[in-house]
């Protein structure tokens, strides 16, 4: 297991990259380390969340996708979008316009990933029924969470869904949409357009399945800002979008907070942004928090509205999908709402192909698999972290004080990269350290 | 064998449970496997809230072993006249204050019982509570 290489979008720029060490503040799963004057990325600790991302000062993180023009090596070139994504664009901008502007880009088809979320919640409610003795179950939809828990809160691995994210239903139902209507399946490609990094990562080394139906991932700002430039430039569409099918209106705020808990039985609650969700599965884990039916965990605040990836203001987007609900309600007055959806065709192919295998724990915490060698390492880092200055400056490269005695027993480190314990040793015992003055006189000569 | 102490502040619900996280932090370390860490943060938790709900303070020392997890939760408080009824699953003497912050359910002792697999009680009213609590891992 612990060999096992993830998959990881994000992707440090080397030659950027100043070294600081703003990012390994950051990350939930402290999963960077700075070397050789550079970021680092632990592989099995990272989950994709993209905290480092946004901290980095000199955007020397970046999220790798797939090369746009892959699309063309298909004939049926599908993007598969978020709702989120309609939400970048400002209000006076129709969905219908924007799905032109997609289709401008070479795309053949727009397909809404939000298609899926009427059949998926049904499934839910079934799920939460027949797994009484499982509280609370946490949803699979945000693969951040789900790769959270298992590195982090182990425990509670058995406790999320076995039920596959709508990003998969949507493509397995769209792509077997598109056989029926004869492409050969090699030539469907199906390309979906990504808020975050997590998702990427969700694709390329999917938990829970052997294969995602998913053939590439395109970054969200890429697409906005090719569509958005030609709205700009007030290029005339030469792309027609027929009258298209809309999502219905529980379907357009699924993936913002709250749009799954709202319509799942019993005592549910939403929670985004990767610190409230450490907190709460913390709750969980002690039993602190009971009494829940079902949860939605989201990493990023206002859930795939504040994706790494997304241009617009998570708020204002949040605010455009609501209008999209109204929009849709007078478009429902006026006829204007095609009542056979695509998908509802699929139901039953769906159904059959909800579920996902068992999601492992894979503990990124045990210092040995051996618990006789484990308690042998805590108690050295127990002791190490006594001559440890305590205050988390970073500069050994590690986030925390705790993380560098943790490194130095796992034989990644030395005590000597605490830059606290080089200036202890470097000045004579009978001379002041000029840092005293700042940091006290107990920081200094612990080891000496 | 690995020796941890923790001091328990009775009265200030904000703290509850940061020994009991602590202490979990650690079990998932030195690799302890999830299911028996579920039952034994349940337990500590629980116990961790007790003394913050009835006593002035308190002092939670945890020993661990290969074989086994033992923690031992000593109190300064009023103790408990009758043990066997605070054993009893709904019996509570906590304050009307004490459940209205969703405490004192009177599910702390029994709920600890179900989770380890020895557990002793012992107190003398007007001194302390002492709740020694033994999970064996297999």
């Amino acid at each position: 297991m612990e060999e096992q290489v993830f998959h990881h979008a994000l992707t440090i720029l080397e030659d950027v990259c100043v070294g600081c060490t703003h990012c390994i503040k950051v990350c939930p799963t402290e999963a960077l380390r700075v070397h050789d004057g550079k970021a680092k990325l632990l592989s099995n600790r990272c989950i994709d969340c993209g905290n480092c991302m946004q901290a980095c000062p000199v955007n020397a993180i970046i999220i790798k996708h797939d090369d746009f023009n892959d699309i063309f090596k298909y004939k049926a070139r599908v993007a598969l979008i978020s709702s989120v994504l309609i939400g970048q664009f400002p209000r006076h901008h129709t969905s219908r316009k924007i799905y032109s502007g997609i289709l401008e880009q070479g795309f053949t088809h727009v397909y809404e990933v939000e298609h899926s979320a009427g059949i998926l919640t049904e499934e839910i409610n079934r799920y939460v029924a027949q797994h009484p003795t499982i509280r609370p179950i946490i949803s699979s939809f945000c693969p951040a969470i789900v790769r959270l828990i298992q590195v982090r809160f182990p425990s509670l691995a058995e406790n999320i869904m076995l039920l596959k994210a709508p990003l998969d239903l949507a493509a397995l139902s769209y792509k077997k949409e598109l056989i029926e209507r004869g492409y050969a399946p090699e030539d469907i490609g199906i390309f979906y357009v990504t808020p975050c990094a997590a998702k990427i990562a969700a694709v390329k080394s999917p938990v829970g399945e052997k294969h995602s139906p998913i053939d590439g991932v395109i970054n969200m700002d890429l697409i906005f800002n090719k569509v958005y430039s030609g709205f700009k430039k007030e290029q005339k569409s030469t792309c027609i979008v027929p009258e298209k099918e809309q999502l219905r209106p529980e379907e357009m705020l699924w993936s913002l907070t709250g749009g799954e808990a709202k319509y799942i039985n019993g005592r549910c609650l939403s929670i985004d942004g990767i610190s409230n969700a450490i907190d709460f599965l913390e709750g969980i884990e002690n039993n602190d928090i009971t009494n829940f039916d079902f949860i939605e965990v989201r990493a990023c605040d206002q859930s795939c509205a504040g994706g790494i990836l997304t241009t617009a203001n998570r708020f204002l987007t949040c605010e455009r999908l609501e209008e999209r609900i109204i929009r849709y309600e007078s478009d429902r007055e006026q006829g204007k709402i095609i009542n056979n959806k695509t998908i509802d065709k699929h139901t039953h192919y769906i159904k059959e192909n909800i579920s996902i295998e068992k999601i492992e724990p894979r503990s990124m915490l045990k210092l040995d698999e051996d618990i006789e060698i484990a308690m042998q390492k805590m108690e050295k880092i127990r002791k190490i972290r006594t001559f440890l200055p305590g205050i988390d400056c970073g500069g050994c490269g590690t986030p925390s004080c705790k993380t560098l005695a943790e490194d130095i027993v796992q034989g990644k480190a030395h005590t000597s990269d605490c830059i606290f314990i080089q200036t202890s040793l470097n000045v004579p015992k009978d001379q002041p350290i000029r840092a005293e003055k700042i940091w006290g006189t107990d920081r200094f000569r612990k080891l000496t | 064998m690995l020796n941890l102490e923790f001091v328990i502040e009775g009265g200030d619900f904000t703290k509850a449970g940061q020994a009991s996280s602590e202490v979990k932090q650690i079990l998932k370390q030195i690799n302890i496997p999830p299911a028996h860490i579920k039952r034994i943060a349940v337990a500590m938790y629980e116990a961790e809230v007790n003394v913050v709900a009835h006593a002035y303070k308190g002092k939670m020392s945890v020993f661990i072993d290969p074989s086994k997890v033992y923690l031992k939760i000593e109190d300064e408080g009023p103790g408990i006249p009758n043990i066997e009824q605070a054993m009893q699953e709904g019996f509570s003497t906590a304050t009307e204050a004490v459940r209205q912050m969703g405490f004192g359910a009177g599910m702390g002792l029994p709920n600890m019982k179900k989770n380890v697999d020895e557990m002793q009680v012992t107190s003398e009213v007007g001194k302390g509570t002492i709740v020694e609590l033994t999970t064996y891992i297999t």
